[in-house]
């Protein structure tokens, strides 16, 4: 699971909604300690979605909403779950939420239900979401897990966002479907005059990891993260 | 006390009772809507085969005035009544379920499409199509002339093919691509029409049988391409008996 050790509470009487802690839980794992790129975590559905805009965004918003309920829940019942059996409980919660996402799309959002129903599944093996159930949900209270869960989904989705961005504009020259190349001249009756190559990588998952690896450096460079 | 084999089972128990009503009552709850949406997303795949769908039409009425339904079997006879004498309405024909029978076992319906508003004669035959792609099943509607001899738009599905890839069937981009495909070679056998492995492939190749590839995903275009194929085979005896009849 997850390679961090049990964030300890911090027990005080009466905090600000949003202190200066509660802020670092939201804001950490958008950059220092970022799910994908520093954890390395949740690759498998990076590589897998990100091919186009608009189904990354509903993935990022299906797991935003699993990761923020499965931490609220597992926190509320953190007291009662037996330690022995507590990464089925775990699973189980996730498989539940998960579920449900699904039940919704099918029911609200029947083409992006076709679209991504694979992918929905398998957000319950997605290790960021029981890796934050394990390292966090289950030592801290419900509000500050709600932020945790926050944070760690805010900065799956802009990774993954991120990607998906360069590798529909490059891979099928589109942003959401809008064919970008093409409106700044890439075709035949354009300046440029010949249609825009679609970059055939981008489209595979290969293309992901190139993408992802140039983020990573980036960020770490920027960031002087340095793996021990 | 929170580590005793008692509470642990007691635990599970309930937790999968809680989880599990949650489940069920969600299901229920949203069962009628998503009935409806796979059955409007049913006649928008098969409208989509004649006409753009668009997001403000009214799918159901459009649906109501310009199509017919009818079903037939293997041999091409029109199949009214099922062995218990019950009406057999083309709409509510599972094509999955009859995928999983034998070809010469199962029902095919037949979408006799009559213009926009429905007028008095058939202008195009509207045939479900099912079959299997690289992770799951794939399926579609194939609009054909009154002949059932050249294909006048195409809509696929899928139940899990690659966004990007696999999943691209269901682009319009995709689906035009067979628009005004023939069928029947000049010596007037089934040759069917097949889409090419790879993108952008030469005019020259793309003849009235072939149509351009998707790149990366050379699977899904093959069973595409064997799904088209079977069912313009089963449907054969259907058009054959109909353009009979006309001569008679």
């Amino acid at each position: 699971m997850s390679t961090e050790t049990v964030d300890k509470p911090v027990k005080k009487d009466s905090e600000a909604l949003f202190s200066k802690r509660r802020k670092k839980i939201v804001t950490d794992p958008l950059n220092d300690d970022n799910p994908i790129t520093i954890q390395v975590l949740g690759i498998c559905s990076a590589l897998a979605v990100t091919t186009q805009m608009k189904p990354t965004m509903v993935m990022s918003i299906a797991v935003i909403f699993v990761i923020v309920f499965s931490n609220l829940t597992i926190s509320l019942i953190r007291k009662l779950i037996p330690n022995r059996v507590r990464i089925i409980v775990q699973l189980a919660v996730i498989a539940t939420l998960v579920t449900l996402v699904n039940e919704v799309l099918q029911a609200f959002a029947y083409d992006m239900y076709k679209e991504l129903s694979v992918f929905v599944g398998l957000i319950i093996t997605n290790c960021i979401i029981m890796g934050r159930l394990e390292a966090f949900a289950l030592a801290n209270k419900p509000y500050d897990s709600i932020l945790d869960g926050l944070g760690s989904g805010l900065g799956y989705a802009w990774i993954i966002l991120a990607v998906a961005f360069f590798r529909e504009l490059f891979g099928s020259g589109a942003i959401f479907g809008f064919e970008v190349f093409e409106a700044i001249g890439f075709s035949a009756d354009g300046w440029v005059g010949f249609d825009y190559q679609a970059n055939g990588i981008m489209v595979t998952p290969v293309g992901a990891f190139f993408i992802l690896g140039l983020i990573i450096w980036v960020q770490r460079n920027k960031t002087g993260y340095v793996e021990n | 006390m929170r580590q005793s084999n008692y509470y642990v089972i007691l635990f599970s128990v309930i937790l999968t009772v809680v989880l599990g009503g949650l489940l069920a009552a969600t299901s229920e709850g949203l069962g009628p809507i998503q009935q409806k949406s796979i059955e409007l997303d049913t006649k928008k795949q098969i409208l989509g085969a004649v006409m753009e769908v668009t997001a403000e039409m009214d799918v159901i009425e459009t649906y109501g005035k310009a199509i017919k339904s009818e079903v037939t079997d293997y041999e091409g006879n029109i199949v009214a009544e099922n062995e218990k004498g019950e009406k057999i309405v083309a709409e509510d024909v599972s094509v999955e379920k009859q995928y999983k029978k034998a070809p010469e076992e199962r029902l095919y319906p037949v979408f006799k499409y009559y213009g926009k508003d429905g007028g008095e004669e058939i202008e195009s035959y509207i045939l479900p199509v099912y079959g299997s792609g690289l992770w799951d099943n794939i399926w579609g509607y194939i609009a054909l002339d009154t002949e059932g001899k050249t294909i006048k738009g195409a809509v696929f599905a899928h139940a899990g093919e690659t966004p990007g890839l696999g999943a691209r069937i269901t682009e319009d981009q995709v689906q035009a691509r067979f628009e005004g495909k023939k069928l029947y070679n000049d010596q007037g056998e089934l040759v069917s029409v097949k889409m090419l492995k790879g993108e952008s492939n030469p005019e020259s190749k793309l003849d009235e049988h072939h149509v351009d590839g998707m790149s990366g995903a050379t699977i899904t275009g093959n069973g595409l391409n064997d799904m088209l194929e079977n069912y313009f085979k089963h449907y054969q005896s259907y058009f054959n008996k109909k353009g009979a009849t006309a001569t008679l």
